[in-house]
């Protein structure tokens, strides 16, 4: 089912545990992404031509196959970007324009990718606005009871992750929302994570952006999602002017399309975004309640032996149950430097992550230059899990 | 030993490794032996840019030769470093620039290398090559 996952590196079979970065692609998914390169390559919403009219069709399924994975309550609410950075980008920009200006403050946390920090600081700049952090504990979970003081009546908007790609905690995000709400404040969640392992349901989270990236569930790379509540979407000018988000256009003045065109200016990257479709179809299968205990045996194996093995130190620590937290594990190994253990490992054909993760403030936070990150998918197996922890031990039998 | 015959004699040696492990395990060992750096000469200009790790490379001039001292934060990387030092250290800055470096490639350390850390390699060479230009 998943090609890629049958080669060999160096000579041994590949154990790929860095699916918190990329996943790799369902078949399903290689056909479709293949079938339209092929058969229906045509600009979409443009022509009336039978090429044009199907790729169309492949592009908008996807959206509705994504307004019913997030549950979203209307098409329109659903705008296709690159990523989640691309999205992130889209709505501090565009929400910056419309409702942020000097003096007001915007929200992050300390557990934040920096693509979800970086785009407010910039927005922050160009508005002369202040950027305020709430921070995370010792155990990697979000300070919530802090937000009383953080959210002021300058507070614009607050943006925070369901899962760190550091911390692999599952953040309170409802509770998050109720607080900024009670306050009249919206928030938008990255869901670059979230989307992979928890069950979304924005109506029921009540979320007013929900952002996701395409290729870490399986399908084409170059594909994200902006799930926005109407009301902001609406609000909102448009991000890029081109084609495809235009009412009428003269020199004098250009009227916009309606949602969600308005945010998806030039030609689209139709072929990878109609992947979402059968990506998220696989997603739905995943959720079979065999393979979700299969998966959280995986889990639980890991979480056990980082947390007892005493020269290593787990970042992301459940308080209560191991379903406060998804297969990732973030980790140092004492007196070993992270980036050494990762080119072992990957001449012993296991692929994980080492350095700072993209989330430098995270490093800052818990005194490290960098980490090393194993993820789970739920096509790894328990057997993988096992021959990882072997190697690991191995590799540091080497390094001490 | 001339500048040629120690690069071929790295050559030879890592020939005899089949297994990536079995150089890793070499370069630790490399790692290992290199010792006393000076805490106060990990400096920001001493180091290294375009490693992922931090290296730290230092020298000073004796009789005309050039000799290096060295330091990183990730074994196998001070490995590397320590490898390079082994062969030009205490030479002339002449003899540095005569070699056209192409050891690195024959040993297989470039490409086998993740493409961060073959930048590293790239910026050792550099600064090596540097720091002999400067003492022609």
């Amino acid at each position: 089912m998943f090609p890629a996952l049958s080669r060999k590196v160096y000579g041994k079979d590949l154990v790929y545990l860095d699916n918190a970065a990329t996943s790799q692609r369902v078949q399903t998914v290689l056909d479709e992404w293949n079938r339209i390169s092929v058969e229906s390559n045509a600009n979409i919403h443009r022509a009336v031509h039978c090429l044009a009219d199907e790729a169309t069709q492949a592009y908008e399924a996807a959206r509705d196959a994504v307004k019913d994975f997030l549950n979203a309550s209307g098409r329109e609410e659903i705008v296709f970007t690159s990523g989640t950075t691309a999205a992130i980008n889209l709505v501090a920009f565009c929400y910056g324009e419309a409702f942020v200006k000097e003096g007001d403050e915007v929200v992050v946390t300390e557990a934040e990718h920096h693509s979800n920090i970086v785009p407010w600081q910039i927005m922050c700049r160009r508005k002369g606005a202040v950027l305020k952090v709430l921070p995370v504990d010792d155990l990697g979970h979000l300070k919530v009871d802090m937000l009383d003081e953080i959210l002021t009546e300058k507070t614009r908007i607050m943006a925070v992750t369901q899962i760190s790609n550091v911390l692999g905690i599952i953040n309170p995000v409802k509770d998050i929302i109720d607080k900024c709400h009670s306050k009249g404040i919206p928030v938008l969640i990255d869901g670059a994570q979230g989307a992979v392992h928890c069950k979304v349901d924005v109506q029921d989270m009540d979320c007013d952006f929900y952002v996701f990236s395409g290729h870490k569930l399986y399908a084409a790379t170059g594909t994200g999602v902006l799930y926005g509540k109407r009301k902001w979407l609406d609000a909102m000018p448009p991000y890029m002017g081109g084609g495809e988000m235009v009412g009428t256009v003269t020199f004098a003045e250009t009227t916009y399309a309606p949602l969600p065109m308005k945010f998806e200016a030039g030609t689209q990257n139709f072929a990878s975004a109609a992947t979402l479709k059968q990506a998220l179809y696989f997603v739905n299968l995943l959720n079979d309640n065999e393979l979700v205990k299969y998966n959280d045996k995986i889990r639980d194996y890991l979480l056990d032996y980082f947390l007892n093995d005493e020269r290593i130190k787990l970042f992301g620590v459940p308080r209560g149950t191991s379903d406060e937290k998804i297969p990732l594990f973030s980790f140092v190994v004492k007196g070993v430097h992270h980036e050494d253990l990762a080119l072992i490992l990957d001449k012993m054909g296991i692929a994980v992550r080492s350095g700072q993760m993209c989330a430098e403030p995270v490093m800052d936070r818990f005194g490290v230059t960098g980490m090393l990150r194993v993820s789970v998918a739920p096509y790894n197996t328990i057997e993988e899990a096992e021959y990882f922890v072997k190697c690991l031990n191995r590799a540091i039998d080497m390094l001490m | 030993m001339t500048l040629i015959e120690a690069e071929n004699a790295i050559i030879e040696e890592f020939s005899m490794y089949e297994e990536w492990l079995d150089k890793y395990e070499y370069l630790i060992e490399l790692g290992k032996s290199l010792k006393d750096y000076p805490e106060d000469a990990k400096t920001e200009e001493k180091l290294i840019k375009g490693c992922q790790s931090r290296v730290w490379l230092d020298y000073k001039m004796e009789n005309g030769k050039i000799v290096f001292n060295a330091d990183s934060d990730a074994i196998i990387t001070k490995g590397i470093i320590s490898l390079l030092i082994g062969l030009y250290s205490g030479r002339s800055a002449q003899e540095i620039l005569s070699s056209d470096f192409s050891v690195v490639e024959k040993i297989g350390l470039k490409e086998n290398l993740s493409p961060t850390r073959a930048n590293g390699l790239v910026s050792m060479i550099a600064k090596i090559r540097e720091i002999a230009t400067l003492n022609m």
